[in-house]
């Protein structure tokens, strides 16, 4: 078990080899987390300026047209500009952030330590992975500079809108190519990521460390780079097919017949848009839990720390977590209710999605079982996980409408599933991350993140996101359809305009203090308060080293692991925690 | 800790915001429609009581439960309690979808009644059209080829075939009150989709197949249609409407249509 799949390595000298182009997984975790932080600072000034057009849609602003001189012409954001904002919002959000900055980020920097060993199973491949992430983002943030601009249809992408070409709109042309192929490119480095993971967390593990000693952070690791390894295989491929459709003739989506902008286009038959929806949401569904595991993960570990408490039912955290891994599979078709699809599947694929239900609230009641009795420290960062905690419940319990077919013939497509989806893959995968930031910082820099910054943070956001999402939840029971340019042409739906003001300024403000997360993260680098290997008296692996940890991890030693994850205030131990490697 | 009162704040503003249907549905105009409500009040009570119950309680423990620097309980967890929860949840959530199957089954299981009205859809980029085949009740035939919307031609209607001498087009879709109305569905460019909200029914369009899809609208009244599945740049404007009329209303406007072919 606690065999080297490699020789120790040491450090390189030269800067390009030890930060550039570096094998150390610990470098690499930083870089995926610099990726992601650049990524998430994009996406979210895109957001901010499409909410600014759904309320302001007639605004002469001269910065959109200094950025957009023939989109937004005369500084008036046009509708094509406003859905490539969108698109370009959700795929950045969902691959380069939700996906690289929990697993690839996190997962890379500390899955090795956590299970005690010296690096990742394939340092290589794990440098070719992120430097195969960061040509997918060069080339999806070069579909702004060609000619019609980045695409429009939506981080789905469905044909035929996505697969006909630019007589589909602007945007539909050199942008879209360049979308589905930073997408193939992204899918072959989340599989060299993800086998990565597989293979460390296997046969990786120190002496003692047996399965059911593993962090829970580690276990969603490993079960979310299985996820991925089944779904973005599949992307991939149907990546490749989209792209033969678009510049090699090929009719994998496209049907015969169409006729686009008064064009007849003969070339194409015998294609079905449908397939596509299913290769789709085959990978999209198991995305949902990429994005969200890892979270699951830092939770867990960070209440048990912060209550100073075990983990309230540790086994019944990891069968979750495999049910929800397993499940996952399976209920891609909850995407597609009203897609046109046989009616029947419907029933099937909706009894699985209520099962994934059962796994989600197994893991909400065992947190809140964790802090029963515990001796709770308000750290910013178990404000974080507390936070999400409490955005998974918020953002869960509207799946339970989304799920059932008979319900999404009204919800379908309205801003309710955008309150959803937001809420739970996006601000909940959020909290999570930024628990993790402000947890695992002084083991990076040896260094504490300001408290006063990061609790500021903390109150704004955490009101801000619910001012946000809550409300779409009712516009989504008015009726008001999602990826709408603006509301004007409906009587029914300028009534709720109301609702969408409020929302852009919450969203206005809640933007703008991310910079008091920025700056904290910055000022703390340099500035932050010294601290010790071990500042939060947590038990796993990483805390029993020094602060940043040495090249090789553990100095040459090889850890034996002797207890689980979460011994906390173990009766008759000296101190109220035991670390995974202390003595029996 | 401040963290208590806000989630218990948050929680009650949302669940007052819910209860007191500031921003709701409009008036159901089916039975359907009453049919969906009532399932939607059903899943509302119960999420809303786990909902409150689970913010609540992590709002209890947050605020019950501070560090005094003393010792925490010692426990890894209780297996009855586990077992609780999973079978209490499965039950719940698995009921919920089996009782509303009824409603998805009316939509879709159910096939349109024999003598319902058959009116064809063709949705294109941004714009809708709607064909009734006439008092011959049989559409003429068609051909993409002859499709010229400029023209008045959006179905690409063959004027040799004798079945089209009598079908009707329309910019917007009329529909007797009380009769079942039986939709083929069709896009000649993309995915659309159809929405009526008073109607509480939706449904893709998508090229390269028909769909059937069925309904029955009660009350009189214009409902507006917004197209509900990304079209494209004009996807906001893809608006027509649903008129629901008397049965003699709705005769008067065949006959007027056909007098002015």
């Amino acid at each position: 078990m606690s065999s080297l799949a490699h020789a120790p390595h040491q450090a390189p000298s030269g800067f390009i080899r030890r930060y550039i182009f570096s094998l150390d997984h610990k470098v690499i975790g930083i870089q995926y987390y610099f990726l992601a932080l650049f990524s998430v600072l994009l996406g979210m000034t895109l957001s901010v300026l499409m909410r600014y057009h759904m309320v302001y849609p007639d605004a002469r602003v001269s910065l959109f047209e200094k950025l957009w001189p023939t989109s937004a012409a005369g500084g008036i954001m046009t509708p094509e500009l406003y859905l490539s904002l969108m698109t370009m919002h959700g795929t950045i959000m969902v691959f380069f952030v939700l996906t690289t900055a929990p697993q690839s980020g996190f997962g890379n920097y500390f899955l090795p330590i956590q299970i005690g060993a010296e690096d990742m199973a394939f340092p290589v491949l794990n440098m070719m992975s992120f430097w195969t992430t960061f040509l997918a983002l060069i080339v999806m943030v070069a579909a702004f500079f060609v000619p019609g601009g980045a695409p429009l249809g939506g981080w789905t992408a469905y044909p035929p809108l996505s697969g006909v070409g630019a007589i589909a709109g602007p945007g539909q042309g050199a942008g879209q190519t360049l979308w589905v192929i930073s997408i193939a490119i992204f899918c072959a480095a989340s599989l060299m990521g993800a086998i990565n993971f597989i293979a460390t967390t296997v046969d990786l593990r120190a002496r003692g460390m047996s399965m059911m000693r593993l962090p829970l952070t580690c276990w969603t690791w490993l079960v979310t780079a299985i996820l991925g390894l089944l779904g973005f295989a599949v992307l991939l491929a149907a990546g490749v097919l989209l792209l033969l459709d678009r510049t090699a003739g090929t009719s994998f989506f496209l049907p015969a017949g169409l006729i686009v902008n008064d064009q007849i286009l003969l070339n194409h038959k015998g294609g079905s848009p449908l397939l596509w929806q299913h290769l789709f949401w085959f990978f999209g569904h198991p995305e949902v839990y990429i994005a969200i595991l890892p979270g699951m993960g830092v939770a867990s570990q960070l209440l048990s720390t912060f209550a100073r408490k075990p983990i309230f039912g540790y086994r019944a955290m990891v069968y979750a977590i495999l049910g929800i891994g397993f499940l996952g599979f399976f209920v891609w078709g909850h995407h597609m209710f009203m897609s046109g699809m046989n009616p029947y599947s419907a029933f099937a694929f909706s009894v699985l999605t209520m099962s994934i239900g059962v796994p989600s609230a197994i893991k909400t009641f065992n947190w809140i079982g964790t802090l029963w009795g515990g001796k709770i420290r308000f750290t910013t960062a178990m404000l974080f996980a507390l936070g999400f905690v409490s955005l998974f419940v918020s953002g869960g319990i509207s799946g339970i409408f989304l799920g059932q077919p008979a319900l999404d013939l009204y919800f379908h497509d309205t801003y309710f599933v955008v309150g959803h989806f937001h809420m739970i893959m996006g601000v909940a995968a959020i909290f999570g991350m930024f628990a993790g930031t402000f947890y695992w910082f002084p083991k990076v820099t040896g260094r504490l993140m300001n408290e006063t910054m990061g609790k500021i943070h903390f109150y704004i956001t955490f009101i801000g996101v619910y001012c946000i999402f809550t409300p779409m939840h009712f516009l989504g029971i008015a009726g008001n359809p999602r990826r709408y340019a603006d509301f004007t042409n409906f009587e029914f739906m300028n009534a709720l305009m109301p609702i969408h003001s409020f929302m852009t300024w919450a969203a206005v403000i809640t933007a703008v203090a991310q910079l008091i997360f920025f700056i904290n993260l910055f000022w703390s680098i340099k500035k932050g308060t010294p601290t010790g290997p071990n500042p939060w008296e947590s038990t796993t692996l990483e805390w029993g080293i020094p602060s940043p940890p040495p090249f090789d991890n553990f100095a040459g030693v090889h850890p034996v692991v002797n207890h689980g994850p979460y011994e906390y205030a173990v009766p008759g131990a000296p101190k109220d925690y035991t670390m995974q490697t202390d003595p029996l | 800790m401040l963290l208590a009162p806000i989630v218990w704040i948050l929680t009650i503003a949302i669940c007052y915001f819910f209860i007191g249907h500031y921003w709701w549905f409009p008036a159901p105009i089916s039975e359907h429609g009453v049919a969906y409500d009532e399932q939607f009040t059903i899943t509302l009570a119960v999420t809303g009581i786990i909902f409150f119950l689970a913010q609540m309680a992590l709002g209890w423990v947050i605020f019950k439960f501070k560090d005094d620097g003393k010792r925490a309980n010692y426990s890894h967890g209780n297996n009855k309690l586990e077992a609780i929860w999973t079978s209490a949840t499965a039950v719940l959530f698995i009921g919920l979808v089996l009782f509303g199957t009824r409603i998805w089954a009316s939509v879709h299981f159910v096939a349109a009644p024999a003598d319902a009205l058959k009116i064809e859809v063709s949705a294109k980029q941004f714009a809708w059209n709607f064909r009734y085949p006439g008092p011959d009740g049989v559409f003429g035939k068609t051909d993409i080829k002859l499709i010229n919307d400029a023209g008045g031609n959006a179905f690409g209607i063959d004027d040799k075939d004798p079945a089209s001498k009598d079908d009707i087009t329309s910019a917007s879709i009329k529909v007797p009150a009380g009769k079942p109305i039986m939709l083929i569905m069709k896009s000649r460019d993309v995915i659309h989709n159809f929405f009526v909200r008073e109607l509480r029914l939706k449904q893709d369009i998508v090229p390269g197949m028909e769909i059937p899809f069925h309904f029955q609208a009660d009350k009189v009244g214009v409902y507006e249609v917004p197209c509900s599945e990304l079209c494209g740049l004009g996807h906001h404007q893809m608006r027509t409407t649903l008129e629901v009329m008397s049965q003699a209303d709705f005769e008067k406007w065949l006959r007027d249509q056909a007098a002015q072919k």
